[in-house]
C-alpha cells in the first residue's frame, strides 16, 4: 500500500533564503510523523506548501500514491488535509457548532442555517474520539485545551484524514497534553494520520512513530523514537552537542533584593488573582514560579513591574517601597523585565531592531542627548547587542515582526539583560522557542545570577522551573502553595502542589515568609 | 550552499522596500484616476454625444480625445501655468521693465502653492495623529477656532510693530487650535472616550461658535451688516512677496508650511518625544511597559496635531484673506485625512499629496472656465485617487505589482474603544 502522503524534492525559495531545500517526507497511514527543527528551520514553510498557501518551486506531492497539486487551502481540505494552527482560527463570540460550520454551513430551506444537524454531527464526532466538547458552548468561554479540540473537530467535520498539528502542546498544561495524546491515539486507531510539529523533545519521543529533523531548510535526518533520546534529537536539530540541563553552581544568595508582603492584585475581570502572597528574592539566586497558567502569575509579575496597581500589600525593591511606583521608576532602580507576551508587551513589531533595543532607555544617554535621539549610538548599541546575544537577523534595520520567535525573544533578552540590573524578572522566557535558543536564554539568566542579580522566573514549563531555579515557588489560585529548594524536589511533588494538593507526608515544606 | 546561508533566520524573508517603490502606488493611483476621470468627462460631455449622432462613432472618439486634451490642458495651465507665456513675460520684464505679464503668467503656479499651504498644515496635523494612533477628524474645528483667535489678535491689537504683532497673532491662533484639540485628547486619555466621536462633535461646536462670533451683530463681526470680521492690522500681515496689484496670493505661509513639514519629520523621527508618540501609536502596551505615560503622550499628540491644523487657519487669515468670513471653511479639515493617507503619514508624503490637491484645486477653476468641465470633476478625481490609495490591492492587481513588505506600514487606526 502506498503511503498516505509523500513529498519528494520540495524546494521553496524566498528572496535571499532557501526555505526548503529538496525535502523528502513520507507519512504512513495511522502513524504520527514528527517534524522537528529550530525556529526558522523551514517547518512552517513546508506545512504551508502542504496546505496550499505557498507553491513550491520544485518537487512533487503524492497522496495515496497519486500525484497532486495543491493550489489553496480549499484544495488541501478537499484532499483530506487539515491543519490546526498554533494560533487558533476561531471566532470567540460564536458557539462551537457555528465555528465548526463556518465555511461549510449546512442550509435548511435554502436560507436558514441548519445548526441542529451540524450539532448532532459534532456530538457524534466528539463521542467517537472522546473529545468531550459541548456543541452549544461559546468558544470564547472554553479553556484553551478545549478550544484546541474544537479545531480538531473542525478538521474531522471536513473529513480530513491527514491532520497537521502545529505546536499543539505549546499552550497546554501537562494534564491537557496527556488528554491530547489520548485523542491522538484514538484518531490513529481510526486510520487518521498525523503530522506533529513540536520543540518539546520528551513529547516528541512519546507520541511519534517516526521523526524527521529539519535544519536550515534541509532534511538532516530521520530518527526512530524507539532508539533515540532527547540528547541525540537535540544535537541532530541544532547541529551540535546541546546541554539540556542547565549547568550551574549552587546558588550563593546574599541580600534581599525584592520583598513582597501580603500582596493582593486584581485581574482584568476584577477578581482577586493574587491573594495575599509574601516571598523574598535574594541577590545571587533564581526563584522559579511553577504553576498552571492563570493562577495569578501574570498579575503578580505585572504588579511587581508597575504595570498593574496592587489592591493591597507591599512590594519593596532594594529597601524602597515600589508598591505604587510606575514602570519607569522600577526600571531605573535596576530591574530588567522579559515580559510574558513578547509581541504584545515587549516589542514594537513594526520597529526595526535598532528602535526595539532602546525601548525603555530611549531617553537616557548615550542614545539620547536631551531631546535628540542619537542615531549613531542607537546603531552601535544594536550592532553590539545583536552580536553579543546572537540575534540572527539580516540587518539591524530588520523589523522585529519579521524575526522568528526565538530571535524576537533574544532581542528582548539582550535589551533587558545588557543593562546593569539588580533584579531580573522573566516571564515565560522560552515559550515557543527551540532548543538552541532555550539553552542560550537559560545560560544568560544563570549568568545574571552569578553576577549577583536576583532572578525571578515564571514558567508554565515545570521542567524549565526545575532545572533553572534554586528555589521553587508553587502558585495555585493566587496563593503560594509552597516555596521549596529545587534540590531534592520531585516532579510528582510539585505537580501535586500545582494542582492544589498539599501532600501531608512529604519533604518539609518551607512555609511562605 | 554553505552552512551560513543555509540557516534562514526567519520564516518570512525580509525585503527592503526602496523609497521609490513607495511612490509607485500613489503615482499609478493618480494616473488611473485621471484615466477614469477622462471617461467621466467624456460621458458627461454634450458635444461628444452630438458628434456621435451627427458624424458617427469614429468621429465621436476623435472628439472625445479632443475634449480630454482641452480639459486636461486647461487643467495643467490652471495648475502650473503656461511655460511659453512665462518666458515671454520674463523677456518683456527684462527688456521693458514692465513685469505685469510675467506676474500674470506666474499666477497659476502661485495659486497652486497658495492652496497647497493649508493642505500641508492640515495634512501634517492628521499625519501626526495617525503616527500617535489617533484619528483626528477635528482639524476642521481646530482650523475654525484658530481663525477666531488669530483674527481677534489681528484686528484688536493696534499700533504695534509687525515683529511683535505678527508672532503674537500666530501664537494666538496656534494656541486656540492646540487647546481645542487638547479637549478630545484629555477625554481620550482620562476616560477612554473615542477621539473620532469627540473630534467630530467638537467640529460642530467650533463651527457654531464661529457662526455666533461672526454673524451680523456678533462679538467679532465687522458691524457693516455682513457676517465677517474686521480686517486685521497690516502689522499682522504675513508678507506676500508679490506686488499687491498682481492678484498673486502666494505668501510666507507656504514657506512656513515647508518648515512645519521639516519640523514634524524632525520631531517624529529624531527626538525622544517623537519616539514616544510613535511607540504609543504602534503599541500602547509596549509603551506602558517602556515606562512612557500613554495618557500624557495622547494629549500631547492632540495638542501638536491641533496646533498644526491651526496653522492652516492662521496662514489663510494672516496671509491671504486678512479677515475671517463666516463660513470660513474650505473643507481642508476633511481633505486632510485623505492627505495624510495619501502621504502615508510621512511629512514628505503629505507635502507631495498637498501639492497634488493644491494643483487639482487651482487647475479645476481653469478647467471650468476654459473647457466648461464642472469643478466637481476634481472631487471625483480626488475621490478616485483616495480609493486607489486606500485599497492598494486594486492598483497592484491592475498593474501586476508584487506585494511589498508590510513591516514598515503604519497602523492608521485601531478598533473602537481601545486605549
Amino acid at each position: 500500500m502506498p503511503p498516505v502522503l509523500e513529498l519528494k524534492g520540495i524546494t521553496k525559495r524566498f528572496p535571499g533564503v532557501l526555505a526548503n531545500d529538496h525535502i523528502d517526507l513520507t507519512l504512513n497511514e495511522g502513524e504520527v510523523l514528527t517534524l522537528l527543527g529550530e525556529n526558522g528551520a523551514g517547518k512552517s514553510t513546508l506545512m504551508n506548501i502542504l496546505y496550499g498557501l505557498y507553491a513550491p518551486e520544485e518537487g512533487e506531492i503524492y497522496i495515496r500514491g497519486k500525484q497532486v497539486t495543491i493550489n489553496g487551502p480549499g484544495d488541501a481540505i478537499a484532499m483530506g488535509i487539515g491543519m490546526v494552527h498554533q494560533h487558533f482560527m476561531l471566532v470567540p463570540v460564536l458557539t462551537v457548532t457555528e465555528n465548526v460550520m463556518l465555511g461549510m454551513e449546512s442550509i435548511r430551506h435554502g436560507l436558514f442555517l441548519d445548526r441542529k444537524s451540524a450539532a448532532e454531527r459534532i456530538r457524534a464526532i466528539s463521542e467517537q474520539y472522546g473529545l468531550d466538547v459541548e456543541p452549544h458552548a461559546l468558544v470564547g468561554e472554553l479553556p484553551v485545551g478545549i478550544q484546541q479540540r474544537v479545531e480538531i473537530i473542525k478538521l474531522l467535520y471536513r473529513n480530513a484524514d491527514i491532520l497537521i498539528l502545529d505546536e499543539p502542546t505549546a499552550v497546554l498544561t501537562p494534564q491537557e497534553v496527556e488528554g491530547l495524546f489520548k485523542i491522538i491515539r484514538t484518531l490513529l486507531a481510526d486510520g487518521k494520520s498525523i503530522i506533529f510539529i513540536s520543540h518539546k523533545l520528551k513529547e516528541v519521543l512519546e507520541i511519534s512513530d517516526s521523526i524527521a529533523v529539519l535544519r536550515g531548510g534541509r532534511m538532516v535526518g530521520t530518527a526512530d523514537p524507539a532508539t533515540s533520546n532527547e540528547r541525540t534529537l537535540a544535537s541532530l536539530m541544532v547541529g551540535r552537542e546541546v546541554i539540556l540541563s542547565v549547568p550551574k553552581e549552587p546558588a550563593q544568595p546574599t541580600d534581599v533584593v525584592l520583598a513582597v508582603e501580603n500582596l493582593e492584585v486584581m485581574s482584568d475581570r476584577h477578581q482577586l488573582a493574587v491573594r495575599g502572597i509574601s516571598f523574598e528574592v535574594r541577590a545571587g539566586e533564581i526563584v522559579g514560579v511553577a504553576g498552571v497558567q492563570g493562577n495569578g502569575q501574570t498579575e503578580l509579575v505585572e504588579a511587581m513591574t508597575g504595570l498593574r496597581q496592587p489592591v493591597d500589600g507591599k512590594i519593596t525593591l532594594l529597601g524602597q517601597d515600589i508598591t505604587h511606583a510606575n514602570p519607569r521608576i522600577i526600571t531605573e532602580m535596576g530591574t530588567g523585565h522579559v515580559p510574558e507576551d513578547r509581541q504584545r508587551d515587549g516589542l514594537v513589531l513594526s520597529y526595526p531592531i535598532t528602535d526595539n533595543m532602546i525601548l525603555n532607555t530611549y531617553y537616557l544617554p548615550p542614545v539620547a542627548q536631551g531631546l535628540m535621539l542619537q542615531e549613531q549610538a542607537i546603531k552601535e548599541r544594536a550592532e553590539r547587542l545583536v552580536a553579543e546575544y546572537d540575534v540572527r537577523t539580516p540587518s539591524i534595520q530588520t523589523s522585529a515582526g519579521s524575526l522568528s520567535g526565538g530571535n524576537q525573544q533574544k532581542v528582548i533578552v539582550a535589551r533587558e539583560l545588557s543593562r546593569p540590573v539588580k533584579l531580573t524578572i522573566a516571564s515565560q522566557p522560552t515559550r515557543g522557542l527551540d532548543v538552541g535558543s532555550i539553552e542560550y536564554i537559560h545560560s544568560q539568566l544563570v549568568r545574571k545570577r552569578d553576577e549577583g542579580a536576583a532572578v525571578f522566573v515564571v514558567s508554565a514549563e515545570l521542567d524549565e522551573v526545575m532545572s533553572l531555579a534554586d528555589r521553587i515557588m508553587v502558585m495555585f489560585e493566587g496563593r503560594i502553595m509552597a516555596i521549596l529548594p529545587a534540590e531534592g524536589a520531585t516532579k510528582e511533588e510539585i505537580g501535586l502542589l500545582m494542582a492544589g494538593v498539599t501532600p501531608e507526608t512529604s519533604t518539609p515544606i518551607q512555609e511562605a515568609v | 550552499m554553505n552552512e551560513q546561508t543555509a540557516t534562514p533566520t526567519q520564516e518570512a524573508p525580509h525585503k527592503k522596500a526602496s523609497p521609490l517603490r513607495g511612490l509607485l502606488v500613489p503615482l499609478l493611483a493618480i494616473v488611473t484616476a485621471m484615466i477614469l476621470g477622462a471617461i467621466v468627462i467624456i460621458t458627461t460631455n454634450e458635444s461628444v454625444y452630438e458628434t456621435l449622432q451627427t458624424r458617427g462613432l469614429v468621429a465621436a472618439i476623435g472628439r472625445s480625445f479632443e475634449v480630454i486634451w482641452v480639459a486636461y490642458g486647461a487643467f495643467f495651465m490652471g495648475a502650473f501655468g503656461d511655460p511659453q507665456r512665462m518666458i515671454q513675460g520674463l523677456g518683456e520684464w527684462i527688456s521693458t521693465g514692465d513685469g505685469t505679464r510675467w506676474l500674470r503668467s506666474l499666477y497659476p503656479i502661485t495659486e497652486t502653492l497658495r492652496y497647497t499651504t493649508p493642505y500641508i498644515f492640515a495634512g501634517l496635523a492628521v499625519a501626526v495623529g495617525f503616527r500617535g494612533g489617533l484619528f483626528n477628524i477635528g482639524a476642521e474645528g481646530q482650523y475654525f477656532i484658530s481663525g477666531l483667535t488669530t483674527v481677534f489678535v489681528g484686528f484688536a491689537l493696534k499700533g504695534m510693530p509687525w515683529f511683535i504683532h505678527l508672532p503674537v497673532a500666530i501664537i494666538a491662533g496656534v494656541a486656540g487650535g492646540a487647546l481645542w484639540a487638547a479637549i478630545p485628547g484629555l477625554l481620550k486619555a482620562k476616560t477612554g472616550a473615542h477621539e473620532v466621536i469627540n473630534t467630530i462633535m467638537m467640529n460642530y461646536i467650533a463651527i457654531r461658535i464661529a457662526d455666533f462670533m461672526l454673524d451680523v451683530g456678533g462679538p467679532l463681526s465687522r458691524g457693516d451688516g455682513r457676517p465677517v470680521s474686521p480686517f486685521i492690522e497690516t502689522s499682522a500681515h504675513l508678507p506676500q512677496f508679490f506686488p499687491s496689484n498682481s492678484e498673486i496670493r502666494f505668501n510666507m505661509g507656504f514657506i512656513m508650511a515647508l518648515l512645519a513639514a521639516w519640523f514634524v519629520y524632525w520631531l517624529l523621527f529624531k527626538t525622544t518625544l517623537g519616539y514616544e508618540i510613535r511607540t504609543v501609536g504602534q503599541n500602547p502596551r509596549a509603551a506602558k511597559y517602556a515606562g512612557m505615560s500613554v495618557s500624557k503622550t495622547i494629549v500631547l499628540t492632540m495638542v501638536i496635531s491641533g496646533g498644526l491644523a491651526a496653522l492652516a487657519g492662521v496662514t489663510d487669515i494672516l496671509g491671504v484673506l486678512r479677515f475671517m468670513p463666516n463660513a470660513f471653511s474650505a473643507g481642508y479639515g476633511f481633505d486632510a485625512i485623505a492627505l495624510a493617507l495619501l502621504g502615508n503619514s510621512h511629512p514628505m508624503g503629505v507635502v507631495l499629496a498637498s501639492l497634488l490637491f493644491g494643483a487639482l484645486r487651482a487647475g479645476a477653476r481653469n478647467m471650468q472656465g476654459v473647457a466648461r468641465v464642472p469643478l466637481d470633476i476634481t472631487a471625483i478625481l480626488q475621490g478616485l485617487i483616495i480609493i486607489f490609495i486606500a485599497a492598494p490591492a486594486i492598483i497592484r492587481s491592475l498593474y501586476r505589482l508584487r506585494e511589498t513588505d508590510t513591516g514598515d506600514e503604519i497602523v492608521l487606526t485601531r478598533g473602537w474603544g481601545q486605549v
